[in-house]
């Protein structure tokens, strides 16, 4: 990004600047801060099971078992087979708390609250 | 001996347990011995001195295309199996697959599948498992090996005087929950047992173990009560299940249940391990994990014989 070109004092106001100037144009409403935030699939487990994110934040699971998993919240998301090392992604554009779990192993359970 | 054998019948000895720890006893001696079917056969015949009826085998859990480094020729593997099942001498009846026939529901790998399993030259009688329902549109293992079975591909078939159900326990599951029959199947089954004269033996397969051999890691099936309960009166019932990679064994009254080995990867024994993943054993023990089973009905006994072969050892 062009913004690390500057240096010193005036670095974080420039940044902010550019920011506040370029995220209403492409999120619109959303918080200025849209984050991408990682779940991680080892052992059968979502790592975190349960993570607090914002609106318009997205949220990657990837699977790093040898063993294929899947991410659904009925209704909500639902992910191809994840086999290892596979991704899928979700952006939140609801509040709400996402319950999930892996179709295939069913004990496999996790949350996204979205607020 | 590796097996993990439950015994949960009511205090007191019975000639039925006395048998089957003779069964176990002389398939511990035959592994020592050779490892070999038929030999093995003809000991447990001696040993519970009966005519031979019928004789089946099971094999599931093939994952082929599985090639992670838990074993990564799945599908070497299973055909080592079926060269054993070429060499048996004496020719079973038939074949069952307790599913996971592919490892991600690709058509090649049911090709693959298909071309070495075909071999054995036997009728096949498969029930899916989890891993065999991924393909996008899920329709592989329907159109492949669900013709003419109901729902999701459950069915019931008669072989000697031997009524067997072929149940699917691995769609609709439910978050935090287990394997999973649903209502219709289970009417049908319902359905299915009602007029059988209760001395039919049942013998009943499906890809997860019908009883709850490890909660925490989901191996078990929701709603099996019920199952079991339309089996009640029956007096001889065989539960044969895949799932785990591993032998397991329980009686409970008038069920036996069993779980066969896979041909591809073994898993951990319940809780220890981090999770039941595929377990990575030596590679030189790989093959004394992975195995086929024999299963040999005899007239008036009222529990089947069954052999668990390991691929060697």
């Amino acid at each position: 990004m062009t913004l690390t070109y500057f240096r010193g004092l005036g670095r974080h106001l420039l940044l902010r600047f550019a920011l506040a100037a370029i995220i209403p144009l492409t999120l619109g409403a959303y918080s200025a801060q849209a984050q991408e935030v990682q779940v991680t699939i080892d052992n059968f487990t979502f790592t975190p099971p349960e993570l607090t994110v914002k609106l318009g934040d997205t949220v990657t699971w990837t699977n790093h078992d040898d063993i294929p998993h899947t991410v659904v919240s009925a209704g909500k998301f639902r992910s191809k087979t994840m086999d290892t090392d596979n991704s899928f992604s979700f952006t939140f554009t609801a509040a709400g708390d996402y319950k999930y779990f892996c179709s295939l192993h069913p004990h496999m359970t996790g949350m996204i609250k979205v607020e | 001996m590796s097996h993990d054998h439950h015994h949960d019948e009511e205090a007191g000895v019975s000639r039925r347990r006395v048998l089957e720890c003779m069964t176990w006893a002389g398939t511990g001696v035959l592994w020592t011995i050779s490892g070999g079917v038929p030999r093995s056969l003809g000991l447990v015949d001696a040993a519970s001195a009966a005519e031979p009826g019928l004789t089946f085998l099971q094999i599931s859990d093939s994952h082929v295309g599985f090639d992670k480094p838990a074993n990564p020729h799945a599908l070497g593997t299973l055909e080592e199996a079926i060269n054993k099942v070429k060499a048996l001498q004496t020719k079973p009846a038939f074949m069952i697959h307790t599913g996971d026939i592919s490892h991600l529901s690709k058509a090649s790998e049911f090709d693959d599948a298909d071309r070495i399993i075909s071999q054995a030259k036997l009728d096949v009688h498969y029930v899916p498992g989890e891993h065999d329902f991924l393909d996008e549109e899920v329709k592989f293992y329907k159109e492949r090996y669900g013709k003419g079975t109901k729902g999701p591909g459950y069915y019931s078939f008669d072989a000697n005087g031997v009524h067997f159900v072929g149940l699917v326990n691995v769609v609709d599951l439910k978050a935090g929950g287990l394997g999973n029959l649903g209502a219709e199947q289970l009417e049908w089954l319902e359905d299915d047992l009602k007029g059988k004269s209760k001395s039919t033996p049942i013998v009943v397969f499906a890809h997860i173990p019908l009883w709850t051999v490890y909660q925490q890691w989901g191996w078990g099936t929701e709603d099996s009560a019920r199952a079991l309960e339309y089996l009640k009166g029956f007096g001889s019932v065989t539960v044969l299940n895949g799932h785990i990679h591993q032998v397991m064994q329980k009686v409970e009254g008038n069920v036996t249940f069993h779980t066969a080995r896979s041909t591809a990867f073994p898993q951990p024994a319940p809780g220890t391990a981090p999770s039941p993943g595929p377990m990575k054993v030596e590679d030189s023990r790989l093959r004394s994990v992975l195995g086929i089973a024999s299963v040999n009905f005899k007239q008036g006994d009222q529990r089947l014989a069954i052999i668990d072969t390991p691929l060697q050892g």
